[in-house]
């Protein structure tokens, strides 16, 4: 028999009944599309939560620095920083409980009917701020190398702090007064990204801090490029003071690895049951009407019998017709399931992420039940006697 | 004993005449004379016993002889044998006892498969209820008969079209069998039935969905069909069909007389 007599045999089977053969495939395209949905959404979720970490977190490290080690990381480590492949940004910040709370004033007037001071937090940083916290400049200008070589008394506000203290122009060099010390503020730096704290704090560079108290490097911020964070995170330590490499606390941002797994390991498990039940269902439904279709068809396979067809003709073509069905189930099912996917990305503002080898094997899955169901029904088709059949 | 004896000379069941000798449905332009070559039947001795108790003795001792171009009709009532009959000429069923050449092949001994495909190529069936798949065009239906182990493809559509052509149904090649007469259905069936060039044409109560008008016609088709040479074996119960083919063998009871 011509493969090709099979193949237009069986097609002329299925599309005898067309909407008996519509209605088969039903149940392999609900356990279809339920696949399709379930693993596309899992793995457009999963990539989504990393991608959020991507924007900040997942870039951002941060190196702290226990007090009792004083000296250990010097205000000018974190440039070796820079020169590591994957990092963009760093900068270094010294902040004690005693600065956290100083009293800060923008005049030295005493005025009893109103309060002029304000309790804010001092911090000494490296001229690389704005950049490590993601902020900007609002006002005037951050503090250079210069200033910081001189020992300038100079100060940068936080946006919040510069509102308190009422300060608000430049081009008069307003002062504020730390302790009774006067610094010129030169700028107010705005739209931190990233230790939002700063935003009430008065930041001034290390050697005008050390008068305050503000001596040793207690924190080192770094950003990185994304994916760097992980391998950035295991060589901060190291480049930034090797003597003391194991003392320092690096916090670094979840490994997205982790993140996509835990994901994506909640939402499979259960949907994934779901869509194995339904494809189940869809076979014994393809195996029953498959089933019924031979028993109608017991005169139909007597002629075939009577005309020649062997007992491997009559099970092919009954067996192709049913893999048929279960072929158009699962074509049917995994486009639906990919526009479940992209229509739920869309209503989630999400990027689909759909693997190409899940698209097509889907079709390939719903065959394979068809093949399966179709097994017992076609057998029992090809065991019947040709005297019994043309009866 | 020698194939081509005639089978006269066992005659074991008593009542059992065995085929005769042929000649008397003689009609011109046949394609071989009879005689030439081997039979297209020879049943030697057949017996068909269904189990059950008793065991039913549907054919005992069965004989018969068809020479190539008979047209021979075969009688009896319900429940003489005549569907065992058939079905044993049609490889269909297997005979308990006895042997079955059909054109010189022992068929008896042959396996499921060596069957199947003599029954395809030989022997064209016609039945009482046209056995047309009603989902596909009357052209679809006798290229039916090409899809097992027939000629290529190239030019069946083509082969079927000329059979359509002899049975005169060739300007309904593209109808639908729902939507012909009875007469007409049973002459596409027949259509199939001749596509392939079978040796033999079985035809079981070919008339007995039909009226009269209709059976004429399809009798009228047969009478051409066995002028042109094939070999036609009917079964009936009906005279009129009976009556037209050349030769009468009745069957009752299993037994086969001629008539």
């Amino acid at each position: 028999m011509d493969i090709r007599d099979l193949w237009s045999e069986a097609l002329a089977g299925v599309l005898a009944r067309p909407v008996r053969s519509a209605l088969t495939t039903l149940g392999t395209v609900l356990g279809i599309t339920t696949l399709v949905v379930t693993l596309g959404v899992a793995a457009t979720a999963g990539n989504q939560i990393v991608g959020r970490f991507d924007e900040l977190t997942a870039t951002a490290i941060t190196v702290d620095v226990p007090g009792r080690l004083g000296p250990a990381v010097g205000w000018d480590s974190h440039a070796g920083l820079l020169r590591l492949r994957g990092v963009v940004s760093a900068a270094a910040v010294a902040q004690t409980d005693a600065s956290s709370n100083l009293r800060v004033t923008s005049n030295t007037l005493v005025d009893p009917t109103r309060v002029t001071g304000q309790t804010l937090a001092v911090v000494a940083a490296t001229p690389e701020l704005p950049g490590a916290v993601l902020g900007r400049m609002t006002r005037g200008r951050f503090f250079d190398a210069g200033h910081v070589r001189r020992g300038d008394r100079v100060a940068v506000l936080g946006e919040q702090a510069a509102e308190m203290l009422g300060v608000a122009r430049m081009e008069s060099a307003p002062a504020v007064f730390v302790e009774g010390r006067a610094y010129t503020v030169i700028g107010v730096l705005g739209g931190l990204r990233r230790e939002q704290a700063l935003s009430t704090a008065v930041i001034v560079p290390p050697t005008a801090g050390a008068q305050l108290g503000l001596k040793h490097v207690s924190r080192v911020l770094v950003n990185t490029t994304l994916g760097a964070a992980e391998l950035i995170a295991r060589q901060a330590p190291l480049a930034l003071s090797p003597g003391h490499a194991t003392e320092l606390q690096v916090i670094a941002p979840p490994t997205p690895k982790r993140a996509r797994d835990a994901v994506q390991d909640d939402v499979d498990g259960l949907f994934l049951i779901l869509g194995l039940v339904s494809l189940v269902v869809g076979a014994v439904g393809i195996a029953n009407v498959t089933l019924v279709t031979v028993m109608e068809r017991v005169a139909e396979i007597g002629l075939r019998r009577a005309l020649g067809a062997a007992r491997r003709h009559v099970a092919a073509q009954f067996l192709l017709e049913s893999t048929l069905i279960g072929l158009a189930g699962g074509v049917v099912g995994s486009g639906l399931g990919v526009v479940t996917v992209v229509a739920v990305s869309a209503v989630r503002d999400w990027t689909p992420v759909l693997d190409v080898r899940l698209a097509l094997a889907a079709p390939l899955a719903g065959a394979a039940v068809g093949l399966l169901a179709g097994l017992h029904p076609s057998l029992r088709a090809a065991r019947m006697e040709p005297v019994d059949a043309l009866r | 004993m020698p194939e081509t004896a005639p089978s006269t000379a066992p005659g074991p069941a008593p009542g059992s005449v065995p085929g005769s000798v042929p000649g008397s449905g003689a009609a011109p332009g046949r394609r071989e004379p009879s005689g030439d070559g081997p039979p297209v039947i020879l049943l030697r001795d057949v017996g068909r016993v269904f189990p059950a108790d008793p065991p039913v003795h549907a054919l005992r001792g069965v004989c018969l002889r068809v020479e190539r171009g008979d047209y021979l009709a075969v009688v009896g009532p319900s429940g003489s044998g005549k569907s065992t009959l058939l079905n044993t000429l049609g490889l269909l069923d297997r005979p308990s006892s006895g042997s079955y050449l059909l054109d010189g092949i022992e068929t008896t001994a042959l396996g499921d498969g060596a069957r199947t495909r003599l029954r395809g190529r030989r022997i064209g069936f016609v039945f009482q209820s046209f056995h047309l798949l009603p989902h596909r065009t009357v052209a679809e239906n006798v290229m039916l008969a090409e899809v097992y182990g027939g000629p290529p493809r190239r030019g069946r559509r083509e082969r079927a079209m000329a059979m359509l052509e002899k049975v005169g149904m060739a300007h309904r090649a593209g109808f639908p069998p729902g939507r012909l007469s009875g007469g007409e259905r049973q002459r596409v069936a027949i259509a199939r039935a001749l596509l392939g060039e079978p040796s033999l044409l079985l035809c079981d109560e070919p008339t007995g969905n039909l009226d009269s008008g209709n059976t004429e016609m399809v009798l009228d088709l047969f009478d051409a069909l066995h002028g042109q040479g094939l070999t036609l074996l009917v079964i009936t119960h009906e005279d009129a069909v009976s009556a037209r083919a050349g030769r009468r063998v009745r069957i009752s009871d299993g037994l086969l007389t001629e008539e």
